[in-house]
């Protein structure tokens, strides 16, 4: 059994460091900005805190969708509303803990409804100032979304570009449907100035770091469910699938079944991952649905290496390391860069960063 | 050995971004001014300019000897047109960067998403544009027109000027046009206008198809009562918006359109010569003939390098914004947060039109308003203005939610949004 | 030209004098002129010149004055000046009005002469408009504009309408009573029906007949109103509606304003008539308005119908070929800034050679790698994309720039008082046509075509054929590219030319292509026109946010009915 264990764990020896580093981070971190005085060069400042915990939940944005795009081939262009919809659960949470310490004072409705005139709270939005209910629809709302859509696209087969358009569909309409005020979640300004969690003040670094912490370990746990699933059975049928759909379906397996659950487990990680982010960028608006979103995480998985959970991971914070770093230092021709990079990786590394990590391996040995 | 290449891949990204982000605090014999606006992305038509802008105004500065002797620095960073990231840079300049004061942001929503964040760190930003109201925070400095500058006077124009009777309220689906709207609609029905004499209709962002909205428009303008349209439509919409207009025989004398979103940079990339006489409402127009005007267009032109680049009101905000801030910087003898603030309230600088800017204490200026029709070269020719100035108005009277709400930040009320009735402050951050 | 028709128009005010004015000596020039119209042009001179000498010597001093006090910075005052040129009744006045309607009219800032401007290579030359005189030329900086504003701009309409009335020019003629529909004192009622016993034109009559009707329900016996009633029965003006309109008011305590009941139903009766033919007017123009935003979506998606349906290649960088076009005519303009109406013929080869290279480019450098990668030439093309959008930014301007309509593309046709189509939308639903129409006969007739087709469909073999894949594949995706250029060049004539416009379109392009069916480009046209005529449909009720909302959710449900699209392609190379 031990035995077992050893080569399950040595078989992914990419995806272990990686397990290793998210665990030390999630520790270190926040200990070095607690309780590191600030003059201390080991010091690690609320900035990157923070910074750093969006990194992780783009990483945990990634994964999702290299599930369904390394071991499936689904290339879905709206994972971005999945993530923008458990982003939204949570927003209405951090939106009804503000109570009547919003500007007008109202202890019913947010801000944004009493200047436009709402008269009471929408139904949608009720149940949303419990935390258990918002962390439901975390998980449920996407699901859902997720669900019903795939066992519409999947059951008629729509495949490959197809597939890809209808989910780049998906996400344009609602997105248009989030601006509009009408629909009662603040239209273009979305929703902002959270004021705590759970209680707790979403100002105070020890919040922050608490959050980059369940950020690093929700990541963690995800890679695990995530690589057990490509382990299990079903994850053998869901890489036949993507390597020959017709010849799986030939040979009795529901091909249609196993990439709804899949896709809805994808759906579900990102909207978690929504969830996260919101709290720790502090605002949700439906600019977070935009197509290019959406195609621009699936470029992150591109460049990470898709089909291996950690290159997922390691391209998203690379790509949006660069972003952050590019912008700072290369104000106006930073988009050159990242445009270039787009391309060169996608003609020159099919797998990614972590394929020339494996060529130069195999070349070695 | 895999084991290490591998531990390489995850390394770089982690690691690598922790280690090079942890804070080096560099101590400069500097003032820095920090400049958030988007480079790139879909904002940066409008916000690029004022980069320039603030850019040359701290150029200009420390030719003059910099501010208490000190030369000042720029810290430009792109936040890329995506709200987020607007809160992350901030957050950046000031505690990274440590900049004393930051000139930025257009969109309401890039301020309302950076709002959090320097009400926690105690930043100061001078926000330049036009806006919906309706807020007035600590460390905000609201250097362009309320409502109460730029709508209401230009409805005024229109009521007794233009004789106008029949209102349509066109604008794009976002906050500010929809506050702009209620305000304007409780305004006119107040005036006693009849609902079935307003038109109000919203767009997307980026509505490019006016041909229905235009014909149901020109419907609306024909049943023999004079009509205007009061139009909050935003940057790009505006030019198909226009060119429906023109094309549908729909001229400033039968159905004049005012704006609020279209200045000299919208026009210079519309073509004009159809939109003759449609007006538009600001606190300064380029073709304002005073002399520091004068100057300014000339000393602008000069630092970009191009004699056809215009001015706009924005822009005008910004001049006013940085001015006063060097003017309270050197009152409060420290760049500190508190101190300026407290310094800025009362400052007094001439505007670009010939009047004199003064900040309040609800942390808005005083402004002319001005109403220009559109010209064949893209300028705007004044055809009306206030006598004076007019007080920026943080919260309107005419939305029931903010009608009691007053702003006043000197001791001891020290208040952003003071209920006059319940006596109540809530909702501060700090 | 203008020149010409200042003296055109001057010729007419000439008679002007002779029909308002209640002096004998009018009465009997305008009996001459009623009497004998070939002898015109040789009488109004003779007479003109004997009025100038007897009568108007007093009106001389008041036409300079007036003139003069058009230079006050006071609208009020310019208003005073304006109606007072308009009683005048000068030969003068009408050039005079037009030149302030046109921003043509200035004064020198050295003497404060009123001159009026025709602008030359930069500089103006100036006239005088009180004797005619040649002035020279001046510079710009040497004059100041006399400006206006809409009520002068208003006033000055209706003045040069009823002083063109007797334009030799049937459009201004028709202009000129349109434009005094509904406002007519009794002067004019009377000057309008002596002019339309004489009238030529039957459209001209008619709209005269219109405006006497409309002046008689307003002022006549009841008797002559019922009879306007019955002759503006089915008039389409939305004045006419109005005045009808106005008959069927009720006061505040629900009693009619108008008494009489015959008149009352014959109203009602008349409105009928006019709502159902509105209604029949609306649909048609709900109609075009659908087809004009269908056309504009199959001029977008057009170009990816080919890269996209034929080739395979998901090229996101479309919307930036788009793009290019539209500057390629931004450029074309600005290099050729006195043809602007030409220009915009210059710019259609040009915008295709400019996008197809940057096509081929792409395809040489980017797409060639990535082939039977669809999903990966996605990604590629993505940052594509962004560089050339930045590229826009950093070479030319992150400004929008101004691209201006040619004269042959502003205004309306207007076929009925209701009814009227804007040219450019106009011009553009051809130009698609012929753009669709060309690249049908290019793939189905021509030797490049063929070999298209046959790369497209079982590549090895077409290249055992002796087919040189590689040139073919950079050949189509140039066509396509060159194809989204053109596209561009006529978007520049609907909207804003920046360097984020091509995002604008490059959902929607994909929708059209997908729902019509990949591989098909009669689906991509059913697909366009369908998509822009049910999108306008929807609009009126829904509003154009939900209206889009509704028709993306109604091609996703409809893909996933039939994934293939509108018109499947058919055969084993569909499955793949």
């Amino acid at each position: 059994m031990v035995k077992l264990l050893q080569q399950y764990f040595q078989r992914d020896r990419g995806g272990n460091s990686m397990l290793g580093i998210l665990l030390f981070i999630s520790v270190m971190v926040p200990v070095l900005n607690l309780v590191v005085p600030e003059s201390s060069v080991f010091h690690v400042s609320t900035y990157t805190v923070t910074l750093i915990g969006k990194y992780l939940t783009f990483a945990l944005l990634a994964l999702a969708v290299d599930l369904i795009w390394g071991y499936c081939g689904i290339m879905s262009l709206g994972h971005g509303a999945f993530f923008a919809l458990g982003g939204y659960a949570m927003g209405m949470y951090l939106m009804r803990q503000i109570g009547d310490r919003g500007v007008y004072g109202n202890p019913e409705l947010p801000d944004f409804m009493v200047f436009l005139n709402w008269s009471e709270l929408p139904w949608y939005w009720s149940g949303f100032d419990m935390f258990w209910f918002a962390m439901l629809m975390v998980i449920v709302v996407p699901g859902l979304l997720a669900f019903v859509f795939g066992w519409l696209a999947f059951r008629s087969r729509v495949t490959g570009v197809y597939l890809s358009i209808i989910t780049q569909a998906l996400t344009y309409a609602l997105m248009l449907a989030f601006f509009r005020n009408e629909m009662g979640f603040g239209g273009n300004n979305g929703l902002t100035d959270f004021k705590d969690i759970l209680g707790y003040s979403l100002q105070s670094d020890f919040t922050r770091a608490s959050l980059f912490a369940a950020s690093a370990i929700i990541l963690a746990l995800a890679y695990l469910l995530s690589r057990y699933i490509i382990n299990s059975k079903l994850g053998r049928v869901v890489v036949a699938i993507r390597d020959a759909e017709d010849r799986t379906r030939f040979i009795a397996y529901r091909v249609e079944y196993y990439k709804l659950w899949l896709f809805v487990v994808s759906a579900i990680l990102a909207g978690m991952a929504g969830a996260l982010y919101v709290p720790q960028v502090g605002i949700i608006n439906p600019g977070e649905f935009s197509p290019l979103n959406s195609i621009e995480l699936v470029i992150w998985v591109a460049i990470g290496g898709r089909g291996t959970l950690y290159g997922a991971v390691a391209g998203a914070v690379l790509v949006n390391f660069s972003k952050t770093w590019f912008t700072g230092i290369l104000p106006e021709g930073w988009i050159f860069a990242l445009g270039a990079l787009f391309v060169v990786v996608t003609i020159y590394l099919p797998r990614g960063l972590v394929g020339i990590m494996n060529r130069k391996q195999a070349a070695q040995t | 050995m895999n084991m290490i290449r591998k531990l390489k891949v995850v390394k770089y990204a982690l690691i690598g971004a922790a280690l090079s982000f942890s804070a080096q605090v560099q101590a400069g014999d500097t003032i820095k001014v920090g400049v958030l606006h988007s480079l790139s992305g879909t904002m940066a038509i409008s916000e690029s300019t004022l980069k320039d802008t603030v850019l040359m105004m701290i150029d200009e500065q420390n030719k003059a000897g910099g501010v208490m002797g000190k030369q000042l620095e720029a810290v430009v960073v792109d936040p890329a047109s995506n709200w987020p990231l607007f809160a992350e840079k901030t957050r950046e300049l000031i505690s990274k960067k440590k900049v004393d004061v930051i000139f930025g942001c257009w969109t309401s929503v890039s301020r309302k998403s950076v709002l959090p964040v320097l009400e926690e760190l105690n930043g100061l930003l001078f926000y330049p544009v036009q806006y919906e109201g309706e807020e007035s925070s600590k460390n905000v400095f609201y250097t362009g027109a309320a409502p109460n500058q730029q709508a209401i006077p230009a409805v005024d124009y229109l009521m007794n000027d233009l004789e106008v009777e029949r209102w349509v309220l066109a604008g794009t689906d976002y906050v500010y046009p929809r506050t702009t709207n209620k305000i304007l609609e409780a305004y006119l029905k107040a005036k006693g206008v009849k609902s079935k004499d307003i038109m109000i209709n919203y767009t997307p962002f980026g509505h490019s198809d006016w041909q229905s909205i235009v014909s149901d428009i020109k419907k609306f303008g024909s049943r023999g009562k004079k009509t205007a349209v009061v139009s909050t439509i935003n940057g790009d919409a505006n030019v198909p918006f226009y060119k429906e207009l023109g094309n549908q025989g729909i001229t400033a004398d039968n159905i004049p359109v005012v704006a609020f979103s279209v200045g000299e940079e919208e026009l210079s990339g519309i073509d004009t010569k159809p939109l003759v006489g449609h007006l538009a409402a600001w606190n300064y127009f380029m073709s304002v003939d005073a002399d520091v005007n004068n100057e300014f267009i000339k000393s602008w032109q000069k630092f970009v390098k191009n004699k056809k680049r215009v001015s706009n009101d924005p822009m005008e905000a910004t001049y006013i914004g940085f001015k006063m801030w060097v003017k309270a910087v050197e009152k409060a003898g420290t760049t500190d947060t508190d101190a300026v603030e407290k310094a800025m309230i009362g400052i007094a600088v001439p505007n670009l039109t010939g009047g004199i800017a003064t900040m309040m204490p609800n942390h808005h200026l005083t402004k002319p308003v001005l109403i220009g029709e559109i010209q064949e070269d893209g300028q705007f020719e004044v055809v009306w203005k206030t006598n004076g100035t007019v007080v920026g108005d943080a919260w309107s009277d005419f939305l029931p939610g903010s009608k009691d709400l007053i702003s006043d930040w000197r001791a001891p009320l020290a208040c952003g949004n003071y209920n006059v009735k319940t006596g109540k402050c809530s909702g501060q951050n700090f | 030209m203008a020149s010409g028709l200042i003296l055109l128009q001057g010729a007419c005010a000439k008679q002007e004098p002779k029909m308002n004015q209640s002096s004998a000596a009018n009465q009997i020039s305008s009996g001459i002129l009623y009497a004998s119209r070939a002898l015109l042009l040789l009488l109004t001179g003779l007479i003109v010149a004997w009025i100038f000498t007897s009568t108007a010597l007093a009106d001389e001093v008041g036409f300079e004055q007036a003139v003069q006090q058009l230079t006050t910075r006071k609208f009020r005052d310019k208003e005073k000046a304006v109606k007072q040129l308009a009683d005048i009744q000068d030969k003068r006045t009408l050039p005079v009005l037009q030149a302030l309607l046109d921003a043509r009219l200035y004064y020198r800032k050295s003497d404060k002469r009123v001159v009026i401007v025709v602008p030359i290579d930069g500089q103006y030359q100036l006239s005088d408009p009180l004797n005619g005189e040649q002035l020279g030329t001046a510079a710009k900086r040497q004059l100041k504009k006399i400006g206006i504003n809409n009520k002068l701009r208003k006033l000055l309409k209706a003045k040069l309408a009823s002083l063109s009335l007797e334009s030799p020019d049937v459009e201004v003629r028709l202009a000129a009573v349109e434009q005094m529909l509904g406002h007519l004192d009794e002067a004019q009622a009377d000057y309008i029906t002596r002019l339309a016993e004489q009238e030529q034109d039957e459209d001209v009559r008619d709209a005269m007949g219109s405006a006497l009707a409309l002046h008689q329900l307003e002022h006549g016996s009841d008797e002559q109103r019922l009879q306007a009633i019955s002759l503006l029965s089915g008039n389409l003006s939305q004045v006419v509606n109005n005045h009808l309109q106005a008959l069927l008011e009720k006061n505040e305590q629900g009693e009619f304003l108008e008494t009489n009941t015959t008149l009352r139903k014959a109203a009602s009766r008349a409105l009928d008539l006019i709502s159902s033919r509105l209604q029949i007017n609306s649909i048609i123009e709900t109609t075009f308005f659908g087809l004009s935003l269908g056309s504009v979506l199959l001029l977008a998606a057009i170009g990816l119908a080919i890269t996209f349906g034929v080739m395979g290649v998901i090229n996101m960088a479309h919307g930036e070929l788009i793009m290019l076009g539209a500057y390629t005519t931004y450029l074309v303009q600005s290099a050729m800034p006195n043809y602007t109406d030409l220009s915009l013929i210059v710019a259609v080869p040009a915008a295709f050679i400019v996008s197809g290279l940057f096509g081929i480019m792409i395809e040489r450098f980017v797409i060639r790698h990535l082939y039977g990668r669809p999903l990966e030439t996605l990604l590629a093309t993505f940052g594509v994309s962004l560089i050339l959008q930045q590229l826009v930014r950093t070479v030319i301007s992150a400004q929008n720039v101004a691209v201006s309509n040619p004269s042959w593309m502003s205004g309306s046709w207007q076929i009925n008082a209701a009814l009227s189509l804007t040219y450019n939308r106009l011009f553009i639903f051809i130009f698609a046509m012929v753009v669709f129409v060309a690249l049908l006969l290019i793939l189905k007739k021509t030797a490049l075509g063929l070999q298209v087709r046959a790369v497209s469909q079982n590549r090895p073999m077409a290249q055992a054929m002796g087919i040189r894949s590689g040139w073919v594949d950079a050949m189509t995706f140039g066509l396509g590219s060159g194809v989204a250029g053109i596209a561009g060049v006529a978007l520049s004539q609907l909207t804003n030319v920046g360097p984020n416009m091509g995002q604008a379109y490059i959902i929607d392009s994909f929708m059209v292509v997908v729902f019509g069916g990949v591989g098909n480009l009669w689906g991509t046209f059913v697909g366009a026109l369908s998509l822009g005529a049910a999108n306008k449909f929807i609009e009126p009720w829904s509003g154009a946010v939900l209206a889009k909302i509704i028709v993306l959710v109604f091609i996703i449900m409809f893909i996933q009915k039939y994934p293939r699209g509108l018109f499947p392609q058919k055969g084993r190379s569909a499955e793949n």
